[in-house]
């Protein structure tokens, strides 16, 4: 046997290379992700390059213009029709330019703005040596308590890096959920969580608290990565694609043509079971659904204030939306395999968080079990399955971004000499010393509990509403006792707030600047208008409620 | 377009809470004033109302009807039948007498803070409630009607919980943890009701497709829209736990007791004479209009229901050593009756409860609020600490006499014709229940009179004998409640001619025709 004949048993020859196809990049499609890179970019060169004492102004102002920018482009795209008729795969099929991508990446990029605001405060703490501070670390690398750090305040450094981080996060959250392959779902995973988990551990004050939680977060959140990432795997293997599109074609046993690679184990239904609970449940760890909710409280006490608000915000919509999207293009034809498991992990999610919640003594713990009753209610619209489970939850993540937001950026104000004030009992009696801000603190406790004429409500009944027209009446029926039972612990916080004595040793309400004064009044003015008036906003999710394929 | 005369009456104390809230903490008086004018002109508003609707008219009447929320199948719709003009009459009369009433109920004790206006929140509440009992009374789209019958809470809440008497027979400290204490009972019950109606209120979409209330009832009148029956038992459930919390009906009443005690008197007159009203008018409006068929399967044991509220609350209304506990369990046994009227399913039960509300409204404000004086006088609440009120301050024992009399429906006054027509309604069908709701009236007269005879009979107790008689503002909030109860009980017809056509109505809906008396089904 000639030594080609023998080499021929294990190799094939390839056609020569003549040239290799450049792909093709719709960059207006993509702006809104590329303008907010860019201007992390520029971020990390600011760092590098401008004067100590400007880098503040210099980053906020990249990022503000970056974010405000990013959504004027988001606009344009919807304007143009991209949510709808012009609905496309781009980047070679890596990324969706639809309704619900649109949709959410336009409310990503308001939270990010609004969230950026309260990472720019820096009237709360009082100034150290003649330095305003925000509430960030003066230099993360420093050991809590230790000389370089007390020399690093008295230099009067601060965390400007917070604002790239930021931007790094809010580019990953915009691909997550258009992510239209799994390693574009993989990759924009990491590049979101990554920042996350640095931002909370920068905390200025209770250092090794904000540290332990982002020890926590990085260790439980790798995990849940590498789930994620054996999932993909396991998928490949059994539809020899990470596209969604061919996915769901072979899940749907529309493709017959099997890559001889892949023979043994292409259609095998283990692996897709396998596969996609792997992948769903590094999803649900990220929108914080029971069982994988673990992290939440500790992760949202101890990281900076502003950050929880807005990874509690943010995050939430970027993964509900990659959920969605999983379930609805990829997996539909495996609806009846995962409607069941959904059901318990919504019942369980809307329960367990609502009754823990009762127990919470500390106000950022009580709104991170708060944050969890209610991935429970998003569920409920999920499992839905139809055209308005889809709209109704974009709208729900909407409404219940800003109020989140808005409520943690109230808790920054409360503060007394160890710095923000988040345990309960020092709440008492708010409502007495500054009616305002403890009724601004109501509006948005009463929207969480979902009563009427507040964006919560008009939420909560789009998503049931779903549910129940999906078949899922049960669903609704312990959606409303968990509703009931979150009730009581709001309840007990405006209880607190206005029927308690003021404790005399009680927390101070720090005058904001403007920008917080902003990011709360946004907060309102959001749950307001979408408690009374939600139509056209109820038009639009609708309109954005279809995926492309 | 014709003026929205609806939408004022409800916008009116809505913009007049949010002024009274915006006056500044020195202005408390004119705050006080401008909430008073505010109810007075909705007062007017609401005669004009009763002016323009017809009794032999339309069923709904001064109707409006525009696009809200297109996704949810809702739309913003208004309209009067009898019954609803009736009740909204009845708020809209007794919002300036409980404004009047409570008008130093809301001072603040200590001045310096500048920032703390107890005062112009306690009348904005005031005012914010009367707007969305209006609103619910004039409702006839069931998402519109729910909104408003579960954000109405918030306000009474912080009026509960807010604001107590003055004096507290354990202290400031231990009055404000009881206080809130009631406050978040009736959240917590009245938000479970509502929470359990909201998964029927999305359960009757699934169904219907709609929220007017009128296109369902006519779809189901005309048989195009047809609902399982066990569905429709479950919608109707739904809806009647809420209707029975607010309304409030035996087992589910507990609430009422804590929050009518600790509440001032005129926010418990709020509470039992204004919103718990809603309760009942829905169970008239809602229940029976949308489940016909559900309503007639749950009678039985909703009139048993009716009777152990009528007699157990009267029975621990006379056990009670607290004079505002005792006129809320009296309002029990007074719900009681208004709950057998209703599902007696005759023309005369259902007019007489209609009446029973309005009644029981007018004849709770007069007794509860004189109490209320006596209370803010004394600074106590309960019974033993009085005795021969009447040689000291007689003009306040005859007022608070004649409210008593009223509530144990003497005749003469209006609550007998309502309790009456409740009675001969419900003997008509059910001679058994009837019989057995009479005692209620006996027991009635036993909580009134002990309660009178301890508190303004016999000897003149040394911390009462100082005690001043009734001032001029106090004598302009009694001296109209009990003409009007004189009137009403002499010359109901005024009411009743609004109310009947209404009431037929809502019978053919159920399909009951009155039942035909005894000697000719003997032929």
């Amino acid at each position: 046997m000639s030594a080609a004949a023998v080499h021929s048993l294990w190799t094939t020859a390839a056609d020569p290379i003549s040239k290799i196809d450049a792909p093709k990049i719709e960059y207006g499609q993509l702006s809104p992700t590329l303008i907010i890179l860019g201007a992390a970019i520029v971020g990390v060169l600011v760092e590098a390059f401008v004067p100590r004492k400007s880098r503040y102004y210099a980053q906020v102002f990249v990022s503000a213009v970056a974010l405000c920018a990013a959504f004027a482009a988001v606009v344009a795209l919807a304007a143009d029709g991209y949510g709808t008729t012009k609905a496309r795969i781009a980047a070679m099929g890596a990324i969706a330019v639809d309704g619900p991508a649109l949709f959410l990446q336009g409310t990503i990029l308001l939270v990010g703005l609004v969230g950026l605001f309260t990472f720019a405060e820096r009237r709360l703490d009082p100034e150290a040596h003649g330095n305003r501070v925000d509430s960030f670390a003066a230099q993360a690398a420093s050991v809590p308590g230790s000389d370089s750090e007390k020399a690093a305040v008295k230099a009067g450094f601060t965390t400007t890096e917070v604002f790239p981080l930021l931007l790094f996060a809010v580019a990953g959250m915009l691909v997550f959920p258009s992510a239209n392959d799994l390693l574009t779902l993989f990759i924009a995973l990491e590049v979101f969580s990554l920042p996350l988990y640095l931002m909370c551990a920068l905390a200025r004050r209770n250092r090794l608290m904000s540290q332990e939680a982002a020890v926590k977060y990085f260790l439980l959140g790798a995990f849940a990565s590498a789930f994620t990432l054996f999932g993909i795997a396991l998928l490949y293997g059994y539809a020899g694609s990470v596209s969604y599109a061919t996915i769901a074609q072979v899940v749907d046993g529309t493709v017959t043509d099997v890559d001889p690679a892949l023979a043994d184990t292409m259609g095998n239904d283990a692996l897709l079971l396998i596969g996609a609970a792997m992948i769903v449940m590094g999803l649900l760890f990220k929108v914080g659904a029971v069982p994988f909710h673990m992290w939440t409280p500790d992760v949202y006490q101890g990281a900076p204030t502003p950050v929880t608000g807005f990874m509690a915000a943010a995050t939430k919509v970027a993964a509900f939306g990659a959920l969605l999207r999983l379930l609805y293009v990829v997996l539909p034809g495996l609806r009846w395999d995962w409607r069941p498991v959904m059901w318990a992990v919504a019942i369980v999610t809307m329960l367990g968080g609502a009754i823990v919640a009762i127990t919470q003594t500390d106000i950022k713990r009580l709104l991170a079990y708060s944050s969890i009753a209610h991935a429970g209610f998003i569920l409920a619209g999920v499992i839905a399955t139809t055209p308005d489970g889809v709209s109704s939850v974009l709208f729900y993540l909407a409404a219940y971004s800003f109020v989140t937001v808005g409520a943690f950026a109230v808790v920054t104000l409360v503060r007394d000499a160890g710095g923000e004030a988040t345990h309960l009992s020092k709440w008492a009696g708010l409502g007495r010393r500054s009616p305002l801000v403890a009724a601004v603190f109501a509006v948005f406790l009463l929207a969480f509990a979902g009563i009427p004429l507040t964006s919560g409500f008009s939420g909560k009944f789009a998503v049931f509403k779903a549910a129940a027209e999906g078949g899922a009446a049960p669903l609704v029926v312990v959606g409303v006792i968990s509703s009931a039972i979150a009730a009581f612990f709001y309840i007990r916080v405006i209880v607190l707030m206005f029927f308690s004595e003021p404790r005399p040793d009680g927390p101070t309400v720090a005058v904001p600047s403007p920008l917080t004064m902003t990011t709360i009044g946004v907060g309102v003015a959001v749950t307001l208008v979408l408690g009374v008036a939600p139509q056209y906003f109820l038009d639009l999710a609708n309109q954005a409620g279809v995926f492309v394929r | 377009m014709s003026f929205p005369l609806l939408t004022a009456t409800a916008a009116l104390p809505a913009i007049g809470a949010i002024a009274t809230a915006a006056v500044p903490a020195a202005r408390r008086t004119a705050a006080k004033w401008l909430a008073l004018l505010v109810s007075l002109a909705t007062l007017a508003l609401a005669i004009v109302v009763l002016v323009r609707f017809d009794p032999d008219g339309d069923r709904y009447q001064l109707t409006e009807s525009h696009a809200w929320i297109k996704e949810f199948g809702v739309r913003y719709e208004l309209g009067v039948d009898g019954i609803g003009v009736a009740l909204l009459a009845l708020t809209a009369l007794l919002i300036p007498f409980i404004i009047l009433a409570g008008w130093h109920d809301a001072d603040p004790l200590e001045t310096g803070n500048k920032r703390w206006r107890p005062t112009q929140g306690f009348f904005a509440l005031i005012l914010a409630v009367e707007a969305m009992v209006i609103i619910s009374f004039e409702a006839t789209d069931v998402f519109l009607f729910y909104i408003f019958f579960e954000a109405m809470l918030i306000p009474m809440y912080f009026l509960i919980g807010g604001f107590g008497d003055r004096a507290h027979e354990h202290g400031e400290e231990a009055a404000s943890t009881q206080r809130s204490y009631a406050a978040v009972k009736f959240l917590l019950y009245n938000l479970v009701g509502g929470l359990i109606m909201l998964a029927a209120v999305i359960g009757l979409y699934v169904v219907a497709g709609n929220f007017s209330l009128q296109a369902i009832a006519e779809a189901r009148a005309n048989g195009s829209l047809h609902m399982a029956t066990s569905t429709e038992r479950w919608l109707f459930l739904g809806f009647f736990f809420a209707f029975a919390v607010k309304a409030p009906l035996w087992p589910l009443h507990t609430w009422l007791p804590n929050a009518m005690g600790e509440a001032t008197a005129p926010v418990a007159v709020l509470i039992t004479a204004v919103v718990d009203k809603v309760g009942t008018f829905a169970m008239l409006r809602y229940c029976l209009q949308l489940f016909p068929e559900a309503s007639k399967w749950a009678t039985p044991a909703i009139l048993v229901l009716a009777l152990i509220s009528i007699i157990y609350g009267a029975l621990l209304a006379v056990g009670q050593r607290d004079i505002k506990r005792l006129v809320a369990y009296a309002s029990i046994s007074h719900f009681g009756f208004i709950i057998l009227g209703i599902f007696a399913m005759t023309s005369q039960g259902q007019s007489g409860a209609t009446l029973y509300m309005v009644n029981h409204g007018i004849s709770t404000a007069a007794l509860m609020l004189v109490a209320g004086f006596l209370i803010s006088r004394r600074g106590s609440r309960l019974i033993a600490d009085y005795g021969g009120v009447q040689k000291v301050a007689p003009v306040l024992a005859g007022t608070f006499l004649i409210g008593g009399l009223a509530t144990l429906s003497l005749p003469g006054l209006a609550p007998f014709v309502s309790e009456f027509l409740v009675l001969v309604g419900t003997f008509a069908r059910y001679p058994a229940i009837g019989i057995i709701a009479t005692f209620g009236i006996v027991l009635a007269a036993l909580y009134v009179l002990v309660l009178y005879q301890r508190t303004m009979t016999g000897p003149v107790k040394p911390e009462v004998s100082t005690m001043p008689d009734l001032r001029a503002r106090e004598l302009v909030v009694v001296t109209p409640l009990i003409i009007l109860l004189i009137f009403l009980g002499v010359y109901p017809k005024p009411v009743t001619d609004i109310v009947n056509p209404a009431v037929k109505s809502t019978l053919s809906d159920v399909h009951k025709k009155d039942p035909q008396p005894e000697v000719e089904a003997a032929k």
